[in-house]
């Protein structure tokens, strides 16, 4: 290993900017003659809108517009879509509603723009926005998925009679009963997956610009992907050709997901800066974002788990209600399907599992991907099942796990998945180990002499990175392929420019990439740059989530380094006066094999653009190549991380007292920036176990609206982590690379809760555990320390 | 945040002559909770009376048996004072306990008891130390400064000067935070001195700071946790809100007060 290729510890080369103040977010960019923008937003969660009058805020000082949802439907442009088709069982097409960028007629949710005011400044945009009336009657709410399909429940959309989307499912259910009957146990549990705000450091921002001469829009915006964001916004919502729009996503600090939809500001910014020919700036407050950012998960889900009297699983069955919000977000479809059921076998061999999910809409902030997505879910329900299964079994939970675990690979899921790779168990030992697992009696003895509770659990995750091959998202319903691009652009002097499809909003790819690149290419890291997040730049690309851009986005440019370097073996050849076969290229230097005759990368970068020493009838000048790399499978990261807790039993707080994380990533870039990337998904997993509650009252208010309530993990909510690692390699990527972004987020939520319940002795309790809902869970079984 | 004419005077009497003159004008101290009320367009004062630069406001002083604390000074120089340690530690501790650094190095002893939030640190310490807060105009006691939820017995242009605490032979604060907002879901401050014993409750009381009559006696015949064994007080009176019920918050008032008293005797 270099000390700057692939597996070094490289320090982050962005981190500089980052930390010092110096990077360059939407809102730190200012265009001549801007206005600001303001959204006028429901306050209601259901109601519906029968004047807005503007008389009163027209002449207000500054103003250079005030627009409703009636004007932005008179331009005819498309509505905001989910570009994911899901299937009912009956095979009808999901009830996508109709989601125009301003709400005319109806607002759906607290937050839902109605009307927009433009002024020079912000503070007048506001002036003015307290003189625009709106009159609202309001209509009854429904916001408990549990009730959005009943009778009598309040219709939210014409198209979708019972408030429902979809009702999906997967497997054979008649196997999977068949299963059920055979079985010796069968272990049975209800939960709620708990609605998370996503809260990114950065707000969401857009900046709009249109120049009338050449009649394009340049949009910078806060976005995980910008050139699905300027396909949408040109193919759906019509607002300009996408070679008549730009889309600039410069800096941008954190998404978690939520930053890869299309939202309503944006376009509503484009609409307006045309209009008004005038560059039109929106960036979210706090209290904005908590209401229109996509919220995440929000299920509740009955599972049952059945065994043989071995203590084999041979069966499970899921059904989920799956609560999508007031409209169906960018990707909101495939979240709680393809994402979620078809992990639902876990690490272990389920012969038959069933799984039905129904999609509701409710009069709530839309709900769509949110780190991990789907998978979360599926390993909450699969690990919560396997532990307390081992819990009535009587069975040491390590060893119930290692008995059902998939030890033969590729291995085909009854869930679709086909995992490739993996050794479930070598990382269970690995962590029982660290974790000093024979150890924990004694650890809880001691808790309890004073006065405490303690508990242990575990989560044995696997989840699918690397989205995705495209024919198979095809075939599921996708509206796009999930390829990636690469484009590798070597100048005259030798440095590097890479282009990449990818985006990075926190996870490092400018170091990453540039470790790959100039580990191959034997040069200085600082002479690689990559670029990435801007459409006129970056030739095309898929964006950043789903813990891509590693398997699929450095696929794509070891593909074109393979490219470049066979083109620079050919000038070598011909500056070298010897054969290409003989070329051998190494350490930034191409040698003729069996000689001293070598010419170094710069020579042979700078004789590629000079072009003096070979035909260019046969061998172009210039060393550029390009590449689009498509998956041919998911990848299966998958680990064992291990909670161990302490409750106070007399205030109910559960402190996370100890953590073991041992992942298999397959290879690792940067062990450095994957050690951070899972401490910091296990910090958001603990948040959602212990902290992060989104609360709706029956109206539809967020009473969690700001960090006054909505509690966020932070540094003293957690352990010091035991981090670790044990790998195969991925087989179907060239640099055997799994994915390792939203790992922690996915074993944490499982691992937490396990550990408290078994310090509780009582399975009756949700996310998240928060002290007074711990006390109240202690107050029903009476339980307490046995030296207490 | 609405426009509004911000006004730094130099003296308290210019600062009281700006208030008499202009009705709905505001003090601003630290303003911690002011300041976020303003930009979210919750309150709109026209007139800001910056009390920053007026002479006499901050500083720590030992005099006699009591400690004095100018109304302006931070959270941050209470949490770190020599003086406040060696005379009253538990004070120092619990400002120390308030928000974060950033809040701690601008908020105020002044501007938290003015605003008597029901969940502020202060308002307990104040109350359970038998303080006195001194204005423009008068002494007030703390018995009768907190009038319940947002309010005092503080009267137009009045300004506090200073808290005056008389030194405890034995104190403590157990704070039991909010997750989300780490103010005090429940803390208690216990004191004695002599044979004053005092216990004061932020947080839980659905009407603000409060003591607590039964467990003082209880702790008048001895002062130890133990006495406060199987001792609670009715959830009746208590704030009922997502981040704990009534029951959890009188329940979590007999734990703190149990400990508090046993930091105080130092087990």
């Amino acid at each position: 290993m270099s000390a700057i290729g692939i597996g070094a510890a490289v320090r982050r080369k962005e981190d500089q900017r980052f930390i010092t103040g110096r990077g360059h977010y939407t809102d730190d960019i200012n265009r001549p003659g801007q206005a600001a923008i303001y959204f006028i937003r429901s306050p209601h969660a259901h109601a519906r809108i029968k004047t807005i009058n503007k008389s009163a805020a027209a002449g207000m000082p500054g103003v250079a517009g005030i627009f409703t949802g009636t004007e932005f439907a008179q331009d005819k442009l498309g509505n905001l879509i989910c570009g994911w088709t899901v299937l009912s069982k009956d095979g009808s097409p999901m009830k996508m509603a109709p989601h125009a960028a301003l709400a005319a007629g109806k607002a759906n949710h607290v937050g839902d723009a109605v009307a927009v005011v433009i002024a020079d400044t912000l503070a007048q945009a506001k002036d003015a926005a307290e003189k625009v009336k709106v009159e609202y009657e309001v209509l009854a709410a429904v916001v408990d998925p549990a009730k959005a399909a009943a009778n009598g429940a309040p219709l939210i959309h014409e198209v979708a009679p019972n408030n429902t989307i979809y009702n999906w499912h997967l497997g054979d259910p008649a196997a999977t009963d068949a299963a059920f009957r055979n079985a010796s146990h069968v272990t049975a549990l209800e939960f709620v997956n708990n609605r998370l705000v996503p809260n990114a450091m950065e707000p969401r921002a857009a900046l709009a610009e249109y120049d009338a001469a050449s009649g394009s829009l340049t949009l910078w915006n806060a976005s995980q992907n910008p050139h699905v964001a300027r396909l949408v916004i040109s193919a759906f919502v019509g607002m300009a050709p996408e070679n008549k729009l730009r889309v600039v996503a410069p800096d941008v600090g954190g998404g978690f997901g939520s930053k890869i939809f299309i939202y309503p500001e944006e376009v509503v910014c484009l609409w307006a800066a045309r209009k008004l020919n005038r560059p039109v700036k929106w960036t979210a407050e706090r209290s904005e974002s908590f209401i229109t950012d996509a919220h995440g998960r929000d299920h509740v889900t009955k599972a049952q788990m059945a065994f043989d009297g071995e203590g084999k699983i041979v069966g499970l069955k899921v059904h989920t209600i799956a609560n999508l919000g007031a409209y169906m977000s960018t990707f909101s479809s495939a979240v709680p399907t393809f994402l979620y059921a078809t992990l639902l076998s876990g690490q272990y061999e389920i012969p038959h599992i069933y799984c039905e999910v129904d999609a509701v809409y409710t009069n709530t902030v839309p709900v769509d991907a949110y780190r991990g997505a789907g998978r979360p879910e599926a390993a909450y329900v699969v690990e919560r099942l396997v532990e307390v299964s081992a819990r009535e079994l009587g069975i040491d939970p390590a060893v119930l796990r290692e008995k059902n675990f998939v030890k033969k690979f590729p291995y085909q899921t009854s869930v679709a998945s086909l995992y490739d790779a993996g050794d479930f168990n070598a990382s269970l030992q690995k962590a029982l180990q660290i974790h000093d697992y024979k150890g924990f009696a004694k650890r809880r003895r001691e808790s309890e002499r004073n006065g405490k509770l303690r508990g242990i659990g575990f989560a044995s995750y696997i989840e699918a990175c690397g989205v995705a091959p495209s024919s198979l998202v095809g075939q599921l319903g996708a509206g796009v392929g999930l390829w990636e691009s690469a484009e590798v652009r070597v100048n005259p002097t030798g440095s590097v420019e890479v282009l990449t499809g990818c985006h990075a909003h926190g996870q490092g790819h400018e170091t990453t990439f540039a470790q790959l690149v100039a580990d191959r290419l034997g040069i200085a890291i600082d002479q690689v740059n990559v670029l990435h997040g801007d459409t006129d730049i970056v030739q095309f690309g898929m964006g950043t989530y789903g813990s891509r851009s590693g398997a699929v986005g450095m696929s794509a440019i070891v593909k074109a380094l393979d490219k470049v370097e066979a083109k620079a073996k050919k000038i070598a050849a011909h500056l070298l006066e010897a054969a290409e076969a003989d070329i051998v290229f190494k350490d930034g230097k191409f040698t003729v094999a069996g000689t001293d005759k070598s010419a170094a990368w710069g020579e042979v970068a700078l004789g590629a653009y000079v072009a003096h020493k070979f035909p260019t009838s046969e061998i172009e000048p210039g060393l550029k190549e390009s590449s689009f790399y498509d998956p041919t499978n998911f990848t299966f990261p998958a680990g064992c991380h291990i909670c161990e807790v302490e409750v106070d039993p007399d205030t109910g707080e559960a402190a996370v007292v100890g953590w073991t994380a041992v992942d298999d990533f397959g290879t690792v870039v940067n062990p450095m920036i994957v050690e951070g990337q899972v401490h910091g998904g296990v910090a958001q997993g603990v948040g959602q176990a212990l902290l992060e509650h989104t609360v709706y009252d029956d109206k539809g208010q967020l009473i969690t609206g700001s960090y006054m309530d909505y509690a966020m993990p932070r540094a003293d909510n957690l352990p010091d982590f035991k981090v670790d690692m044990t790998v195969t390699r991925c087989p179907s990527n060239p640099l055997g690379i799994k994915g390792c972004g939203e790992a922690g987020a996915i074993a944490a939520p499982a691992a937490v809760m396990n550990a408290v319940t078994d310090a509780l002795g009582t399975e009756a309790i949700d996310m998240p555990a928060t002290p007074a809902s711990v006390w109240a869970a202690l107050q029903r079984t009476n339980k307490l320390p046995r030296a207490a | 945040m609405y426009a509004f004419t911000f006004h730094r005077p130099q003296t308290l009497r210019q600062a009281v002559g700006l208030l008499a003159k202009n009705e709905e004008a505001k003090l601003l101290a630290g303003g911690h909770t002011l300041l976020p009320t303003m930009k979210l367009r919750l309150a709109g004062p026209p007139q800001l009376v910056d009390l920053s630069l007026v002479d006499g406001l901050s500083g720590i002083e030992l005099r006699g048996r009591s400690l004095s604390i100018g109304a302006m000074t931070r959270h941050n120089d209470v949490n770190t004072s020599p003086v406040v340690h060696e005379a009253i530690p538990a004070l120092a501790k619990l400002a120390g306990l308030i928000g974060d650094p950033a809040v701690r190095h601008m908020g105020t002893i002044g501007g938290s008891i003015a605003n008597n939030d029901p969940n502020a640190d202060y308002p307990a310490a104040c109350l359970g130390l038998g303080a006195t807060i001194i204005t423009n105009k008068r002494r007030i006691k703390a018995d009768d400064f907190f009038t319940g939820m947002f309010s005092t017995a503080l009267e137009p242009a009045e300004i506090i000067t200073k808290v005056s605490f008389p030194i405890p032979k034995k104190a403590a604060y157990q704070k039991f935070k909010n997750q989300a907002s780490r103010f005090a879901l429940v803390g208690v401050f216990v004191s004695k001195r002599g044979s004053d014993i005092r216990l004061a409750v932020t947080g839980a009381g659905a009407n603000g700071v409060f003591r607590v009559p039964s467990f003082e006696e209880a702790l008048k015949t001895r002062f130890s946790p133990k006495s406060l064994e199987g001792m609670s007080i009715p959830a009746d009176g208590m704030n009922s809100d997502i981040h704990g019920s009534a029951e959890y918050r009188a329940h979590l008032v007999g734990v703190l007060a149990r400990r508090a008293v046993a930091e105080a005797i130092g087990k």
